[in-house]
């Protein structure tokens, strides 16, 4: 890539615990360019926190340091707390997993989206309706005028989710990440959603980390995926060739995934007992 | 004689009917499924039989005796439940052993230690679980209580509200497979929601797909191998899902 958007290198999180601290992500080092991401792996591989760390959303007593934490030509860890927040939203936004919880449920869906763009652009209160209005048309919710004026509770999950994408790309940042943005959603609607999120960053020419646990899910909307396991990258490679991948874990997860035709009588499991402590 | 039998099941909650016409035959000892997106009704056809919605039209009959509007001890023994979210389906401060224990407490059965004890066993948790917290197992691990209780009562019938929705799919396989062998040990009948169609495929014989509130068309799991669908709302679940990945390539 000669168009480096992002640069991390040997990124670690820690977390202390009473038998010291803990690495959640142990070294983990990466670049993106204008390209889609994929960040795979189980609960607990420290995918959501390498996803957090990028926009220094790590709270205390949590730490994070990295060699390198560049983002477009700037040091995102000599960065004051200020201009960090006009980074946060504005260059890089995150889409989080549940729009049940993310969105604020005594405001209504257009004040929120308003206030996203208020906070990061001067512009006209009239311009303003406007642009909340050809965001929501952007992402494909009927009847934005009415959309508007309702809250949180009064729409469905997947609109939800797509509000949120609205609100997230509304100021136009270089880089999104999704953090499981489908989980809480139903197929039918999955498909919806990140075809929509597909065509957005395709158009705008932005930078996509898409994090989830569904490989199949990753492979179809990524070029290029890193699978984690306990903090670590264990296997990257293009997207195309994740059948092909190597590494007993990725194959381990790959396999674990019930099939459509499906004559397997028993699905294989991976061993947990190398590994888990508890 | 059928397992779970459902006769022009209308269901509504207030003044909105969510679920109509349903007719529903399982065999004992089947694995059915019913699938759909959000909001089609499957969850509440399950919560009808189970009597978290009272307000229903038509017949629910489980093992041949039908049931009623109210709370049905009997029932209780022959049919028992498992939530889609382990998260919010234990009590947070109830220990595994109390939350196991209590079902036999309801109903008067003794030697509760034992049953406990063999229960653990049969769903694979490790006896140190005995006397843990939900916070302080996994989610996988919490599953595993929650199928656990509602096991406790040896009931015949088993209602599945997407059981692994919530868990990551190296757990999803773990537990898939639990609730394949405990259906084979115990000779159980399982009515299962989901909306995950390769899950069908690995767990199920039959299936219902459900929309708007009605059931659009009964087919067998096989149907899931070639796409032979009728129903053009089950063609689209279906492509949504991704179809066949494998029929796609020898066409």
């Amino acid at each position: 890539m000669t168009d480096t958007l992002l640069d991390v290198e040997n990124l670690r999180v820690s977390f202390p615990t009473p038998t010291g601290r803990v690495d959640v992500v142990k070294g983990l080092s990466f670049t993106l360019g204008r390209e889609r991401l994929g960040i795979v792996g189980e609960s607990g591989s420290g995918k959501s926190m390498t996803g957090r760390a990028i926009l220094r959303l790590i709270r205390s007593p949590g730490r994070q340091v990295a060699d390198k934490l560049m983002f477009d030509g700037n040091d995102l860890q000599a960065l004051s707390e200020r201009a960090m927040r006009k980074v946060r939203g504005a260059r890089i936004s995150m889409i989080m997993q549940d729009p049940k919880f993310s969105l604020n449920p005594v405001m209504t869906i257009g004040d929120q989206i308003a206030e996203a763009l208020k906070t990061h652009e001067r512009i006209a209160r009239k311009d303003i309706a406007a642009r909340v209005i050809e965001m929501l048309e952007a992402v494909r919710i009927n009847d934005p005028e009415r959309v508007v004026k309702m809250y949180p509770h009064e729409v469905s999950g997947g609109m939800g989710q797509r509000i949120m994408i609205a609100m997230m790309l509304i100021p136009q940042p270089d880089l999104l990440i999704a953090d499981e943005p489908t989980s809480a959603l139903d197929v039918s609607v999955q498909a919806q959603v990140l075809d929509l999120i597909d065509e957005l960053v395709t158009n705008k020419g932005m930078g996509l980390i898409l994090i989830s646990h569904d490989l199949n899910l990753v492979a179809r909307y990524c070029d290029r995926i890193l699978v984690m396991h306990a903090g670590e990258v264990v296997e990257s490679c293009d997207a195309r060739d994740l059948h092909k991948a190597t590494h007993p874990y990725t194959r381990g997860l790959l396999a674990a995934v019930p099939q459509m035709e499906e004559k397997r009588d028993e699905l294989p499991v991976l061993d947990r007992t190398a590994w888990s402590g508890t | 004689m059928s397992a779970i039998a459902l006769k022009n099941l209308d269901i509504s909650y207030g003044t909105t009917k969510v679920v109509q016409g349903v007719n529903i035959e399982v065999a004992e000892g089947e694995s059915f499924a019913l699938v759909g997106e959000s909001g089609s009704g499957k969850s509440t056809v399950l919560k009808a039989i189970a009597g978290l919605a009272p307000d229903w039209t038509g017949e629910i009959a489980v093992l041949g005796s039908p049931r009623s509007h109210k709370v049905d001890h009997d029932f209780a023994t022959r049919c028992q439940m498992v939530f889609q979210d382990p998260y919010g389906s234990l009590h947070p401060r109830k220990s595994v052993d109390t939350v196991l224990s209590e079902p036999l407490l309801i109903h008067g059965l003794g030697n509760r230690n034992a049953r406990v004890i063999d229960m653990l066993a049969a769903v694979g948790l490790d006896q140190r679980f005995r006397f843990r917290f939900p916070h302080q197992m996994s989610g996988g691990q919490r599953q595993r209580v929650a199928i656990a209780r509602a096991l406790m009562l040896e009931p015949k019938v088993m209602l599945l509200d997407e059981p692994t929705s919530a868990l990551d799919v190296s757990v999803q396989a773990e537990i898939l497979n639990l609730l394949k062998r405990l259906r084979r040990e115990q000779g159980l009948t399982y009515l299962m929601v989901t909306h995950n169609l390769p899950v069908v495929s690995f767990m199920c014989d039959r299936m219902a797909v459900m929309n708007k509130g009605r059931v659009v068309e009964i087919a067998p799991a096989t149907a899931l191998h070639d796409g032979s669908f009728t129903d053009p709302y089950t063609q689209t679940l279906y492509a949504a899902s991704g179809g066949n990945p494998k029929s796609k390539e020898t066409l």
